[in-house]
């Protein structure tokens, strides 16, 4: 299949095409490794291609199909990883100088299954350092651009993936979300996008930024291509002891009775996520698709998620005194990078984690491991932990009055590089949309609703109550029922050719 | 009103054992001084009579049966290792542990060879 | 003595490793003495990724410890981090209990001089064991993982003990106890039973503490008590010339004597302790609750009780008994087997653990002596069918070939002769061929009574009963 073949193919499409004999997955994993290498240097949405392994692992699929057993629900779906996920033999690095050269002797839950599956991973996709931004800036490996405007960021912290999906290097991709990563750049890329409920998939095997607020999820171009990948990646985990027990929905059954409309279901519209300084195409795009769910048999209701303005401050305390925890690990002894020639062990660990790491990820270390300090802890992580419960309540009792809550994932659309680069503070607040359903766990769904009038997507959000997937893929696939948002691509002639300039 | 002066960002700096230029000090005391000031909002909202909420599972801690599984053949342990020394991971040598390193918990961990 | 108008003042804090088969949170072996790094996994590694999952077995042993020791089980407890840099320690925090430890209060009880002692506890939390650090030469060290995430109960006292001597015996009550429980083998040498000191002295009257010091590598009851008594005289010395102690972490070096003060670069620990996110709560339920009290053995306090008031044991036989519980057990098979408390204590400690060189081996199947063997041999003698001494000789022969008492005395016909007329005549005849012995008897040399004995018992090959050969010896000299 040519690179042109592939470009927008759903999950289904190739899924079913493979199981039923229509398609051969070694052909499509070449239509997807021609795109990655005519188009993959303006984007850089991959630090590590594979495509030796890809076309082995495509190869499987097809000998499996022929021998008569069954392939797998994802049979020949060429996947990127986020190189956040653990996986064994294959450089896994989170977008760090730390981990240069990393090679694991174990693999992540979440790809594990995804292979099993009879998924096809084509290589790890580019990130924010350790998953901390929201422009995937703050990589090690050079910045991801947005295949809709090389000019303009992809959103992060999962940025590569986002991108290429975008863009059609891969059809399925795995991402992180812990104040945002997985909505956010779906929304800046013009993807779907899911975080699903805390400990609804396994973190055995993700890198941890911060543990209680890490959550695993699945992109794809539509809700649906999202819900095929979360079915399989979801479940417990007896390596994850936060991993929820309940059994995996039948999130794909849930987008198509999306499509026969939504009567009954009530959708809660929190005034508080209409800021003051949102971009007036954003607000418009959004307002637009509460419009169309109102027509396919929604009831808009007002709620009201009082502590808000709060959720960016309770995040910022809480997420980076886990990852000054989480990152403690990272000291030249056991893996990673370690100083050249250090003459003490205070060397060793001091000039390693300082050669190391990224300005980010120092910066949020710092401000972890102030806020721990005997003496502060009460009045800043003690506090977070109780503000975060008020948030949690929010919602609580924002879903005794609605099925789900609809919003948008960003007050702005995607921006400039170095817009934000100079101002920590700037960026942290731009996340202020989305870290809430972090804080509470509870399950959210990101998807195309738009575009500005420069090009740049612009997205919904459809936040659930706990273990709540269906509900937003219900609403989701009516959305997508009704609208051609999701089926826009790209141009590949914006992105060949181009150079990243670093 | 600074929060945070840069003597006490170079004893957390030393703390998390990062190694900052005087440039990156600098930087990092204008950043998180920004950064305390926009937290401290928190201190207005009354939580008296909430919770901590440390974990976002409504469930216990569950627990596993005890057997033994399948350890890490050697090489694979030490292959990522930056410095190896037959079956060790090496480092510099560790002088007259200071205090602040070794605490009592799990007791004193030196052996002389 | 200057120490003398100084009070003592010590708690400790003692880390029993738990004898779980894997680790606290990852499925290694937790078996001591594997070649180094062969038992471990990404988990106990910390490696990025990895998660740690909660061995049930070092719950229930926590448990049962802390019901055993009268702790309040904290039904609802947390895991804490507590953060340090240092190369055995792989992800630069230590997964422990800080806040919310899993038993609360409790005490250990134990004798000391006779008298009965009752330290109380803190606390006793779960958390795991560190890596062990090597050093070599030539400015490198080396990192052996293997003891990375073997689980610990660490129990922490009151600063309720006084003297060096209390301390060292509050460290082998308390090794009693979890080797009862079967939790922990109780090894100092080894390393899975440790303890640290915290030590200070006042004026006595004064109800404020003293400055105190923590003393580590105390790794044997003489070293604990060695190294408390040197530290209590370095302390009053310096508190006499008018100095201050300094708040330190000293090393005990047994070789040299003498403890010395770690480099202390930081003012105080900043462990930057915060709820570990990767563990929910832990529940212990009223049903798990009640199914390790159930399962708890009869303790060694209640057993010392009970074998020095209704056995009638003296408080150091029964000290001796209760140090062990395969010793205690084996005993109250033997007197469960009919033989008389004072006698079965007597052979056990004389006869019995002379020669096992593992008193634990006494709880082992194929032991050569059984006990229900033991009180065969005990009664055979209290009845009279064999001699004391010989009693002795077959005990050994026993234990090497294997046999049962009665069947070695019936198969070489050793039984003592005890019929009267067999002896009586035996003793005629002695008398007869010793005239001038029994002259200088009736003399007055009372003592020859013993030669005359003697010779009755080479006359009856050794079986005759001495008691009764004395008996009629006396009846016939006395006419």
């Amino acid at each position: 299949m040519t690179a042109t073949d592939v470009r927008g193919l759903s999950i289904a499409t190739i899924a079913d095409g493979v199981r039923s004999g229509k398609l051969r997955a070694r052909d499509v994993t070449e239509g997807y490794l021609d795109r990655i290498a005519r188009l993959d240097r303006a984007l850089n949405c991959y630090v590590l291609t594979d495509a030796a392994g890809a076309r082995r692992r495509a190869d499987a699929v097809d000998a499996a199909r022929a021998a008569g057993r069954d392939p797998g629900a994802l049979a020949g779906v060429p996947i990127g990883i986020k190189d956040i996920f653990v996986t064994r033999g294959v450089e896994t690095t989170c977008a760090s100088k730390i981990l240069r050269g990393f090679v694991p002797p174990f693999e992540s839950t979440v790809t594990q299954r995804l292979a099993d599956a009879g998924a096809v991973s084509l290589g790890k996709l580019n990130m924010d350092e350790f998953a901390m931004g929201s422009s995937n800036e703050n990589s090690a490996r050079g910045p991801v651009r947005n295949p809709w405007s090389l000019a303009h960021v992809p959103g992060g912290s999962s940025g590569g993936s986002a991108a290429a999906i975008a863009a059609s290097l891969c059809a399925g991709a795995t991402g992180t979300d812990t104040g945002g990563s997985i909505r956010q750049p779906a929304s800046f890329c013009g993807v779907a996008g899911m975080k699903p409920t805390y400990g609804r998939v396994s973190r055995y095997g993700v890198i941890a930024f911060a543990s209680s607020l890490d959550h695993p999820g699945p992109f794809g171009r539509s809700v649906e291509d999202v819900a095929a990948l979360l079915e399989v990646m979801a479940g417990a985990d007896p390596l994850d002891a936060t991993s929820i027990p309940a059994p995996v929905g039948r999130y794909r059954d849930a987008c198509r009775a999306g499509k026969d409309g939504l009567q009954g279901v009530r959708l809660g519209i929190p005034d508080e996520y209409f800021t003051a300084g949102m971009d007036p195409e954003v607000e418009a795009a959004v307002r637009a698709a509460l419009d169309e769910l109102a027509r396919a048999g929604a009831k808009l209701v007002p709620v009201s998620l009082p502590h808000t303005k709060y959720a960016i401050a309770t995040y910022y305390l809480i997420c980076t005194a886990e990852a000054s925890s989480n990152l403690a690990r990272y000291d030249g002894v056991r893996f990673g990078h370690r100083t050249k020639d250090p003459r003490t062990l205070e060397e060793l660990y001091a000039r390693t984690r300082g050669e190391g790491f990224g300005l980010e990820p120092k910066r949020r270390i710092m401000l972890g491991t102030y806020v721990l300090r005997a003496g502060y802890y009460e009045a800043y992580y003690g506090k977070a932990l109780r503000v975060r419960r008020k948030i949690a309540d929010d919602f609580a009792a924002a879903f005794t009055q609605c099925d789900a809550i609809v919003t948008p994932t960003s007050p702005i659309p995607s921006f400039r590089f170095g817009e934000r680069m100079g101002d920590p503070l700037q960026m942290y607040l731009a996340d202020v949309l989305t870290v809430a359903p972090n804080l509470a766990g509870v399950p959210a769904l990101a998807q195309s609703c738009g575009f500005t009038k420069s090009g740049l997507p612009i997205g919904l959000q459809v936040i659930g109550p706990p273990l709540g997937e269906e509900a937003c893929f219900r609403i989701g696939g009516a959305y997508e029922a009704r609208t051609e948002w999701h089926r826009r691509l790209p141009a590949d002639s914006a992105m060949s050719g181009a150079e990243v300039a670093s | 009103m600074s929060r945070i002066r840069p003597e006490e960002v170079r004893e957390i700096a030393t703390l998390a054992r990062l190694d900052l230029s005087d440039q990156e000090i600098e930087r990092m005391t204008t950043d998180l001084d920004a950064i305390l000031g926009y937290v401290a909002a928190l201190k207005d909202l009354d939580t008296s009579a909430v919770e901590p909420m440390t974990h976002a599972v409504p469930f216990d801690c569950p627990v596993r049966p005890d057997q033994v599984g399948t350890s890490l053949p050697i090489d694979e342990a030490l292959q990522n290792a930056p410095r190896r020394e037959a079956s060790f991971f090496q480092v510099p040598r560790i002088i007259a542990p200071s205090a602040g390193d070794l605490p009592s918990a799990g007791g004193t961990s030196e052996e002389e060879s | 003595m200057s120490a003398d108008k100084y009070e003592v003042v010590i708690g400790l804090e003692v880390h029993a490793q738990l004898s779980t088969q894997s680790k606290i949170f990852s499925w290694s072996s937790a078996a001591f003495g594997a070649d180094p790094n062969t038992h471990t996994d990404p988990v106990c590694l910390g490696l990025p990724g990895t998660l740690p999952v909660l061995n049930a077995a070092a719950v229930e042993s926590a448990v049962r410890l802390g019901l055993a020791a009268g702790c309040k089980i904290r039904q609802r407890c947390r895991f804490s981090r507590k953060h340090y840099f240092y190369p055995d320690l792989p992800k630069g925090f230590q997964i422990s209990q800080f806040d919310e430890p899993i038993c609360d209060g409790g005490a250990i009880t134990f004798r000391l001089h006779g008298e009965r002692r009752s330290v109380r506890l803190v606390r006793i939390h779960l958390e795991e064991d560190a890596g062990k650090n090597l050093h070599a030469a030539a400015g490198v060290s080396f990192v052996d993982y293997n003891r990375a995430g073997v689980p610990l109960c660490e129990i922490v006292s009151e600063p309720d003990i006084r003297s060096a001597e209390e301390a060292s015996e509050y460290v082998r009550a308390v090794r009693a106890l979890v080797r009862y429980l079967g939790i922990c083998d109780g090894n100092m040498e080894e390393g899975s039973l440790r303890c640290d000191a915290n030590v200070s002295l006042r004026l006595r009257g004064e109800t404020k503490y003293g400055t105190k010091t923590e003393l580590k590598n105390m790794n044997s009851f003489k070293n604990v008590r060695d190294a408390i008594e040197s530290e209590v005289k370095r302390q009053a010395a310096l508190l006499d010339r008018g100095e201050r102690v300094v708040q330190e972490t000293r090393l005990w070096d047994a070789a040299r004597g003498m403890s010395a003060a770690m480099r202390s670069k930081e003012q105080a620990h900043d462990y930057r302790y915060f709820p570990e996110p990767d563990l929910p709560p832990l529940v212990v339920s009223d049903s798990e609750l009640a199914k390790a009290r159930a399962s708890l053995p009869e303790l060694p306090e209640d057993r010392f009780a009970r074998y020095t008031t209704s056995s009638g044991l003296s408080p150091q036989d029964a000290g001796v008994l209760i140090a062990d519980k395969e010793v205690a057990g084996y005993f109250d098979a033997t007197v469960a087997a009919g033989a008389p408390p004072k006698r079965a204590a007597n052979w056990l400690i004389n006869e019995v653990l002379a020669r096992v060189d593992d008193p634990r081996k006494l709880g082992a199947a194929d032991i050569a002596i059984a006990p229900v063997a033991l009180a065969e041999l005990i009664a055979l003698i209290d009845s009279g069918k064999i001699s004391g001494k010989l009693g002795k000789d077959i005990f050994a022969r026993m234990w090497t070939e294997r046999r049962r008492a009665g069947e070695i005395v019936a198969a070489e016909g050793l039984a003592q002769v005890s019929d009267t007329g067999a002896i009586e005549e035996a003793c005629r005849k002695v008398v007869a061929a010793n005239p001038d012995v029994v002259e200088r008897y009736r003399a007055g040399n009372a003592k020859l009574i013993g030669f005359l004995v003697g010779a009755v018992m080479k006359e009856t090959g050794g079986k005759a009963n001495p008691k009764t050969v004395n008996e009629i010896l006396q009846r016939l000299l006395a006419n």
